[in-house]
């Protein structure tokens, strides 16, 4: 397995998402935002973080960055996953390669918080850490792509979607920060299930 | 001469400015009389602390003589130190509190120390007033915004509320930061090396911060004058966030002699000091400065202070290789002069000099013995007593309700706590807060604490006990307290009673200090935080014009173990270890005497030292051995609040008796020291005895 965690300037999740990798033994590179080589990963990440300082909408300059063109040849050409986690998931909405748009939590605030999480009919805690992370789908939206669910809805999500899986095009987008919940001293696992999903997928 | 205008302009007084002519046996130009007041200005100079602070204790401690100290762990250092960020946030509460954390964040990175978790202690108002709603909202959006987006996890901290803040809101941020011990950066220049300038160009923000902080803030008609907001420096944390990464990636090149962050006096205080503690000289090139504004002048280049900036020693070999890391980072770096072996700081403008000046003269700013004396009030206040009335039930809802107390999830759910992947505890649970320190195997627990009404009453023994606090807090959780670092908030201290109030906390401190055998290992001052004309809604029985003295204690702990949790069940024992209340206790300055009866007054409980010790003994010993199962220190609402915090976490009742005198308000919510309620599975009695520890069943 080999993973590689995209970092542009400003990310801030990139060692949390890297070391997390390295937990589970798969092999990781850390892909600056002007490169365009993502031959020989089967996982690419785009951490969570402030890209290019996120001064105008979450993701909105990030979209332009070399490294997102040439993850969409990435994704065009099934060469692997790819993981859009918090600013992640708000870069891929913003290129357009998950449907919908995450806009300002329903209270204008930043949510920083441990979230109960609905995952294929289990319960699991992850953390939250987002200030636009409020999910709105589009009008055709296809259920089947949820793939986390918030209990109790913090930011004001369409559905309560905390996360989403695009199948066919292998792209698994959330707000959670499962990297925050691998390693037991800081006192929750609940994100290694997260990771066990990621390597199955992307070796399938 | 106009410089003999100037000086009086610029905050000097006559005797300084004497001073000054007299070690530079001439008269200083224009340029250099800026330079001299920013330098010996209180924010720079310490000059009214500096004889004072020497009193504190520092065996152990790291480099407490750098940017900031720090407690040794295997091969890491562990820095860690507190500044204050009064002034500009009371003006700019959001820009005043971001620029606040992206300046003590820099004070860790100059040692080339990886930020690693900000605390804040925050103080206000009551919310009443809308203008405190207006500074809390600010200033934690400003701490928000700015910790956030660089990526270092706002972990925990403290909030308190009184009249004395309102309108002088007190923003102090503490830093950690994580470093390899053998490769520390200090900020010791060596001569023949070039002066590199890395970071966000140079603008006209923030002139002067350093001597309009050393300064009442006056008002006309209660309105902050408008020149006061230009000297508030612009926050930008994407740039902050650039420069943490570039500055790393340039530490690891060995081409850096020394480093030093711009902070109050921008490049002047940066560059001059570094110099100054090398024993060498500096020659400066201010057009090379690259600015970001049209015209500026030498002094406002000087004494710019424009935030995310560093000020590197680089080995001239290195230089290409530390110009292509920026570039990678994308940040501005400009060469803007050299360190040479005379000990002279020169400035040069299109290559004439226009300034030329011994860095000992500049650095060594004059210090002042303060004028001091007890106050009336001190001795007045302590023959007051609090006539307790009847306990009612609705006290419980009037105490957990009141925001000293109630839950603070507003503002820490605002802070990312998590990144890093380093937080063991969410901000509340728990009375300090640990960290993860992967590189050693081991946690670290953190903590800010203060007790203002008791420092106020007895400024030596509410400082002690600040401390002592401050121990506690890290003791319930399971942690080795290792040392300090403090932020003194205080008024005018050219006031004799504002002088004593600050001479006996500092000598509290110390004392503290040395009886637990902690060192202090950084700390900051921050004076003359009152208004001339403020004047809040009165409490019946004083009017205040300034805060009541705040010395904030942040303290550092080691566990290898993780941290105490509360694992707190059913039918489980719960014990008050430690002193009880009695009807002679001394419980002056206690939260509850304020809110049902608006009092301050009495003798506050004085600390005794060797009760302190033994029950920290008890506690982690006990924990090590599996045999508690959660531990709260007792504080700010006594042991009804300290048993109530176990109890709301653990979602468990309670049924047993918390009131052991006539007086239940007392009982239940009296402030003494030197006490815990600690819960286990089974009796601790036989252990209680065997440390010979006086306790009492709940």
């Amino acid at each position: 397995m080999k993973s590689a965690v995209v970092v542009f300037p400003g990310t801030n999740c990139d060692r949390d998402t890297y070391e997390a990798c390295r937990f589970f033994g798969w092999k990781c590179d850390y892909i600056r935002h002007d490169e365009t080589n993502l031959q020989g990963y089967n996982v690419i990440f785009l951490p969570g973080g402030f890209s290019y300082g996120d001064y105008i909408r979450s993701g909105r300059l990030a979209k332009f960055s070399p490294v997102v063109a040439a993850l969409k040849d990435y994704i065009k050409n099934k060469c692997g996953m790819t993981i859009g986690i918090c600013n992640g998931f708000q870069i891929l909405c913003e290129s357009k390669l998950i449907d919908g748009v995450l806009t300002d939590n329903i209270n204008n605030k930043f949510i920083c918080s441990e979230e109960n999480l609905i995952y294929q009919n289990t319960e699991l805690t992850l953390p939250i850490a987002h200030k636009e992370g409020r999910y709105i789908a589009p009008d055709n939206f296809d259920k089947n792509l949820i793939f986390l669910k918030y209990k109790n809805n913090p930011n004001g999500s369409d559905m309560n979607i905390a996360g989403l899986y695009d199948k066919k095009n292998k792209i698994l987008a959330m707000m959670p920060h499962p990297e925050r919940a691998v390693f037991k001293e800081t006192g929750n696992t609940d994100g290694r299930v997260i990771f066990e999903f990621i390597h199955k997928e992307a070796l399938c | 001469m106009l410089t003999d205008y100037l000086y009086k302009q610029l905050g000097l007084s006559d005797f300084e400015y004497n001073e000054i002519k007299k070690r530079l046996n001439r008269t200083p130009n224009m340029l250099e009389t800026y330079l001299f007041s920013a330098m010996w200005s209180e924010h720079c100079g310490y000059k009214h602390s500096k004889n004072y602070l020497k009193l504190f204790p520092n065996d152990n401690a790291v480099l407490n003589e750098e940017n900031s100290g720090g407690i040794e762990i295997g091969n890491h250092v562990i820095f860690f130190k507190m500044e204050s960020h009064n002034h500009p946030s009371a003006i700019d509460p959001y820009q005043g509190a971001a620029t606040g954390v992206g300046g003590i964040i820099r004070d860790i990175l100059t040692l080339n120390a990886r930020p690693v978790a900000i605390l804040d202690s925050l103080k206000f108002g009551q919310l009443n007033e809308g203008k405190n709603k207006y500074l809390l909202e600010g200033i934690v959006k400003g701490i928000s915004d700015y910790g956030n987006s660089i990526g270092v996890p706002t972990i925990g901290g403290e909030t308190s509320f009184d009249e004395c803040f309102s309108g002088l809101p007190l923003v102090n941020v503490m830093a950690v930061g994580i470093a390899k011990k053998n490769k520390i950066v200090k900020s010791i220049a060596k001569s023949g090396g070039i002066v590199v300038l890395l970071g966000s160009l140079t603008g006209r923000d923030g002139i002067h911060g350093a001597s309009f902080a050393s300064k009442e803030l006056k008002s006309h008609s209660g309105h902050i004058k408008k020149e006061n907001r230009l000297s508030i420096q612009t926050a930008d944390p994407f740039m902050k966030k650039k420069v943490i990464e570039a500055s790393l990636e340039i530490f690891k090149s060995d081409g850096i002699i020394s480093a030093q962050d711009c902070g109050a006096a921008g490049i002047l205080s940066a560059s001059s000091e570094m110099a100054f503690k090398g024993n060498c000289g500096m020659e400066l090139f201010l057009d090379k400065v690259l600015v970001r504004e049209e015209n500026m002048q030498p002094w406002e280049i000087m004494l710019s202070e424009s935030q995310e900036r560093m000020i590197f020693i680089v080995k001239e070999q290195y230089l290409n290789h530390i110009f292509d890391i920026a570039a990678k980072f994308e940040v501005n770096i400009c060469a803007i002069g050299r360190t040479i072996p005379e000990k002279e700081y020169r400035l040069f403008w299109n290559n004439e000099i226009i300034a030329n000046i011994a860095p000992e003269v500049l650095n060594n700013c004059i210090t002042y013995n303060l004028n001091n004396k007890e106050p009336d009030y001190i001795k007045e206040y302590a023959s007051k007593t609090c006539q307790d009335t009847e306990f009612k039930e609705q006290d419980i809802i009037e105490i957990l309700k009141c925001p000293d107390i109630a839950s603070k999830k507003y503002i820490y759910s605002q802070y990312d706590y998590m990144v890093g992947n380093r937080t063991v505890s969410k901000p509340e649970n728990t009375s300090s807060n640990a960290l993860w320190i992967k590189e050693e195997k081991c946690f670290c627990g953190f903590t800010a604490d203060s007790d203002y009404r008791k420092t106020y009453l007895n400024p030596f023994e509410g400082s002690r006990n600040t401390v002592y606090e401050a121990f506690r807090n890290l003791i319930s959780c399971g942690f080795r307290p290792k040392g300090i670092t403090n932020c003194l908030n205080f008024a005018n201290p050219e006031k004799d009673e504002c002088a004593f109030q600050f001479i006996e906390s500092v000598k509290g401190i110390s004392q503290a200090c040395k009886e637990l055998k902690i060192p202090v290992v950084s700390g900051n001052v921050s004076f003359y935080n009152e208004n001339s004309t403020h004047n809040p809604v009165p409490p019946a029985f004083f009017v205040p014009s300034k805060i009541l003295p705040v010395p904030v204690i942040g303290m550092a702990g080691i566990s290898y173990k993780n941290i105490l949790k509360n694992n707190l069940k059913e039918n489980y024992f719960i014990y008050l270890a430690g002193r009880d209340i009695t009807c002679d206790s001394d419980t002056g300055g206690a939260l509850y005497q304020k809110l049902f009866y608006n009092f301050l007054g009495g003798k506050i409980d004085i600390v005794d030292t060797n009760l302190e010790l033994q029950l920290a003994d008890f506690i982690l010993n006990m924990y090590s051995e599996n045999k508690i199962s959660a531990c709260n220190d007792v504080s700010k609402g006594g042991v009804f609040v300290s048993l109530f915090e176990l109890l709301h976490t653990a979602h468990l009742g309670f049924k047993g008796n918390l009131i052991n005198i006539e007086n239940a308000r007392k009982s239940l919510f009296g402030e003494v020291t030197g006490r815990y309620i600690v819960c286990s599975k089974r009796s601790l009695e036989s252990d209680f005895k065997k440390y010979n520890l006086p306790f009492r069943f709940l």
